[in-house]
């Protein structure tokens, strides 16, 4: 119920729903009519206030970054790239897709061919008005092969793009219909001629225009006068990130009040964080999950009932519990969970049973060690959890070996090169998107080797499917058939967590679409009067 | 000044200059022998074979090694570094901010390191073997036996957030006001003077002592000089030699080694910014860099040399 209400609290903060709706759908909620009044109060004070400077204290860059969104990467162009680009869509918090450029997304009846109607009135920080052709060339340019852009992989299902007059149609190899998800990928900045005669230029049509660019050091915006919604973002006159690699450096930025908000707090201090005056963390259940991925082509995990009883002993609650310290959600051996949209919440979750796992182990006729690769770069506390899953192994009798590996080079020597060992996955905002980049047989990251082709056939069905519940049917099929037959072992998915300073900040929301509010902090929080 | 001083100082210059150009030959080498290449380095997994030999012409990576390492030193000798292939910024652009920036925190710590090592040296040669002497040496051994992180974290949470009179970040740029950024090294400069303090510490007084052995200071002790002014007058300049080596190596780490201080203070200074580009084999800056930091190395040494051939009277009167 709390995170309905926080949700409902955030509507209101952004006056999606009036006072009297607020209240009647907190009393449906079963929240007495004092705290719905009180609540409403909070909710509906918080108007912005615009001016002065925010600022954030953000992990994640480099003196390597650069301004072309087709190379964002880290957590710092992600963050800044949102200040100053604007996006066709953009994901919402309760798993929708609102539209920004794009006024319009339709769809062909077999999900092909989508129009995008292009509106009108907005305009690029050099002046010139976003048209049809820019949005095209935006698009060209990162679906080219040479773009090296890392939406790359979710445009190459494109076949043509084309404007006509104020709409941009494209038609797609394979028909899907999440392609509107697939719009607010974060690299895609619509900018003017698509970037094509200078990627860094930094302009596009977003609340900030580009004033400092000091690549691993500090990036500033300053409000764009004419940005097209100035209602609802750019309520700071300017925003400052400043990169701050060190989490403990990072966290007394905070506290010293040099910056008011900052990101990935590490689990193990947001105990003692929550209890310094004036700051406040905001955690949000995301995508990300950190794997244990077993190659299902490769021996000895070739056999199902080995790749079962490795499933089974695995102590998901102790691990959730020890390396995130709470900060996160169980798995269950499939990629999705319920920050997803048509998440079915039904399926039984797998708990750690020694007993069973022994027995499938047994059945599986494997005898001696099993070598498990982990490093600490594949994520905080990999090597901890590794061992962790060695004693839990123990228990049901599965003798596993841990290797740790060199962090430099883990990605490329390691990670889905090797047939056993720990992963990240950052999520994707949609179950067919996941499952197509890493689990469909011809994906080039299957690093579970998972190669099923009736597996491929329910995907390609479900992404042709507009209707929702045939669609959630069908996903909840596949969900089952990598929960039980798959080689991934889901531990945990994390949270976000970030931390504000609440004395100067207003304006969070909730947001289970990226670190930060998606990215969106700096320009939609403001500086309380 | 008489010739063979001149001569000798001539001599180590041009030392120098070929001990800068071996090194040269060395970092061009060692980058040679990395694996992978530079073009694949840059284009990364999407790299078509054509793209890949129209890049490899257009970097002139057909030419043979020695040519290209031709090419690059007469680049560097006119102030071209070549560009990041990362950023695609101008190598000598993004240096020169960075390197004014760490030169300038190497110059507040010193400034503050050197006279106070120099100065609690001769105090604790005056009280050798005393009460201050000893206070001396352990506070200052523990101060350079704590990591260099932990001072840092020390020195953030007691003036930046428990006090909150100097800020935790130190991020500075071009347009930084001169007294701003002297508040914004106060804490960095502070740790890495804590971190070079006991070494040069310790060698002045070490260097002092052994002075102090010798027989005409006896003889200064025997007209009854006081104990300071015979330190200060007979021994001291005799045991300069020593001291300016070890002031110039420390100085050296000042301006190479303090990579540590500057991620957990947030200034922009040369260590991470060639951390940074090791990690995406960023190899015209890695060279860049290296070669700076090898001028950089070979320059103080030369100047301990010089200081030290200079401050030798048998060197300045020859017989």
């Amino acid at each position: 119920m709390q995170t309905e209400l926080d949700h409902l609290t955030a509507l209101a903060g952004k006056g999606r729903i009036s006072r009297r709706d607020f209240l009647g759908r907190a009393a449906a909620l079963g929240v007495s009519a004092a705290l719905a009044t009180t609540l409403a109060g909070k909710a509906f004070a918080a108007s912005p206030v615009k001016g002065g400077i925010i600022r954030a204290g953000l992990q994640g860059g480099e003196s390597t970054n650069s301004l072309d969104p087709a190379l964002n990467l880290s957590q710092v162009t992600y963050n800044f790239c949102k200040q100053w680009g604007e996006f066709l869509v953009r994901l919402t918090p309760d798993g929708g897709v609102e539209n920004l450029i794009a006024e319009e997304i339709g769809a062909s009846a077999d999900a092909k061919t989508w129009t995008m109607k292009i509106r009108g009135g907005i305009e690029f920080h050099n002046g010139k008005t976003v048209t049809a052709e820019d949005v095209v060339a935006t698009l060209e340019r990162h679906a080219d092969e040479k773009s090296k852009s890392g939406a790359l992989g979710v445009l190459k299902n494109i076949k043509t793009i084309k404007a006509s007059g104020k709409e941009v149609v494209v038609t797609l190899g394979d028909a899907d219909a999440d392609f509107p998800y697939l719009m607010a990928d974060y690299h895609l900045v619509i900018q003017p001629s698509g970037g094509k005669d200078n990627p860094n230029a930094g302009i596009s049509a977003g609340p900030y225009k580009v004033v400092v660019n000091q690549p691993g050091v500090k990036h500033g915006g300053e409000r764009f006068a004419n940005y097209w919604r100035s209602d609802k973002a750019g309520h700071a006159d300017r925003i400052e990130i400043v990169v701050i690699n060190d989490p403990t450096a990072r966290l007394a930025a905070l506290q010293g009040g040099q910056v008011h908000l900052i990101n990935r707090v590490e689990p193990k201090v947001v105990d003692l964080v929550k209890r310094m005056p004036g700051v406040r963390i905001e955690n949000v259940a995301g995508r990300g999950y950190y794997p244990f991925n077993m190659f299902c082509d490769t021996a000895p995990f070739d056999n199902n009932d080995l790749r079962m009883a490795l499933k089974l002993a695995m102590d998901r609650e102790e691990m959730l519990d020890k390396i995130l310290r709470g900060y996160g959600s169980v798995g269950n051996d499939f990629p999705i969970n319920e920050a997803y949209p048509l998440f079915s919440a039904d399926i039984e979750q797998r708990k750690f049973d020694p007993e069973k796992a022994a027995a499938a182990y047994k059945k599986s006729g494997h005898s001696g060690s099993i070598l498990l690769r982990t490093s600490d770069v594949a994520f905080p506390g990999a090597v901890d959890a590794a061992q962790l899953y060695q004693q839990s192994c123990a228990k049901a009798g599965i003798k596993i070996e841990i290797k740790r590996e060199p962090g430099d080079g883990y990605w490329s020597e390691v990670w889905n090169k090797q047939p056993f060992s720990l992963s990240y996955w950052g999520g994707r905002p949609t179950q067919g998107q996941m499952y197509s980049t890493g689990y469909l047989s011809t994906a080039d990251w299957n690093d579970t080797r998972f190669k099923r082709p009736e597996f491929d056939k329910m995907l390609y069905t479900a992404r042709a499917e507009l209707d929702q519940a045939k669609r959630k049917a069908i996903y909840r099929d596949m969900a089952m058939l990598m929960r039980d037959e798959g080689g991934l072992i889901v531990p945990f998915f994390n949270q976000f967590v970030d931390a504000a300073n609440t004395k100067k900040v207003s304006g969070w929301v909730k947001n289970p679409n990226g670190e930060m509010m998606d990215g969106y902090a700096l320009c939609e929080c403001w500086l309380n009067a | 000044m008489s010739s063979p001083i001149l001569r000798l100082v001539a001599q180590r210059v041009l030392l120098g200059l070929v001990l800068l150009l071996a090194v040269s030959v060395l970092i061009f080498a060692g980058t040679q022998i990395l694996p992978g290449d530079v073009a694949q380095a840059i284009l990364g997994q999407s790299a078509t074979p054509e793209a890949l030999a129209n890049l490899r012409e257009q970097l002139g990576l057909n030419d043979p090694a020695w040519l290209r390492y031709v090419h690059w030193l007469w680049g560097i000798l006119h102030g071209d570094f070549g560009t990041a292939q990362s950023s695609g910024l101008d190598i000598a652009t993004s240096i020169s901010t960075r390197l004014k920036n760490t030169l300038f925190l190497a110059a507040c710590a010193a400034i503050v390191a050197v006279p106070l090592a120099i100065i609690l040296g001769l105090i604790a040669v005056r009280y050798r073997n005393g009460f201050v002497d000893k206070l001396i040496s352990g506070l200052a051994l523990a101060s350079t036996s704590f990591p260099e992180f932990f001072i840092g974290y020390v020195l953030i949470f007691v003036f930046a957030v428990h006090w909150q009179i100097f800020p935790s970040i130190s991020t500075v740029d071009d347009s930084t006001p001169f007294l701003e950024r002297l508040q914004a090294v106060v804490l960095p400069a502070t740790a890495l003077t804590l971190v070079v303090l006991a070494h040069m510490m310790r060698m002045t007084r070490a260097a002092i002592l052994n002075v102090m052995q010798s027989a005409y200071i006896e003889t200064a002790e025997l007209k009854g000089l006081k104990p300071f002014d015979i330190i200060r007058k007979h021994a001291f300049p005799n045991a300069i030699a020593p001291v300016v080596n070890v002031v110039m190596l420390n100085l050296a780490y000042l301006i190479v080694g303090v990579v540590v201080v500057e991620v957990i203070f947030v200034y922009p200074g040369m260590g991470q910014y060639l951390v940074d580009h090791v990690a995406k084999r960023d190899v015209p800056v890695v060279q860049a860099v290296g070669l700076i930091f090898a001028a950089v190395y070979i320059t103080l040494n030369i100047v301990a040399d010089i200081a030290a051939i200079v401050a030798n009277p048998r060197l300045r009167h020859p017989k």
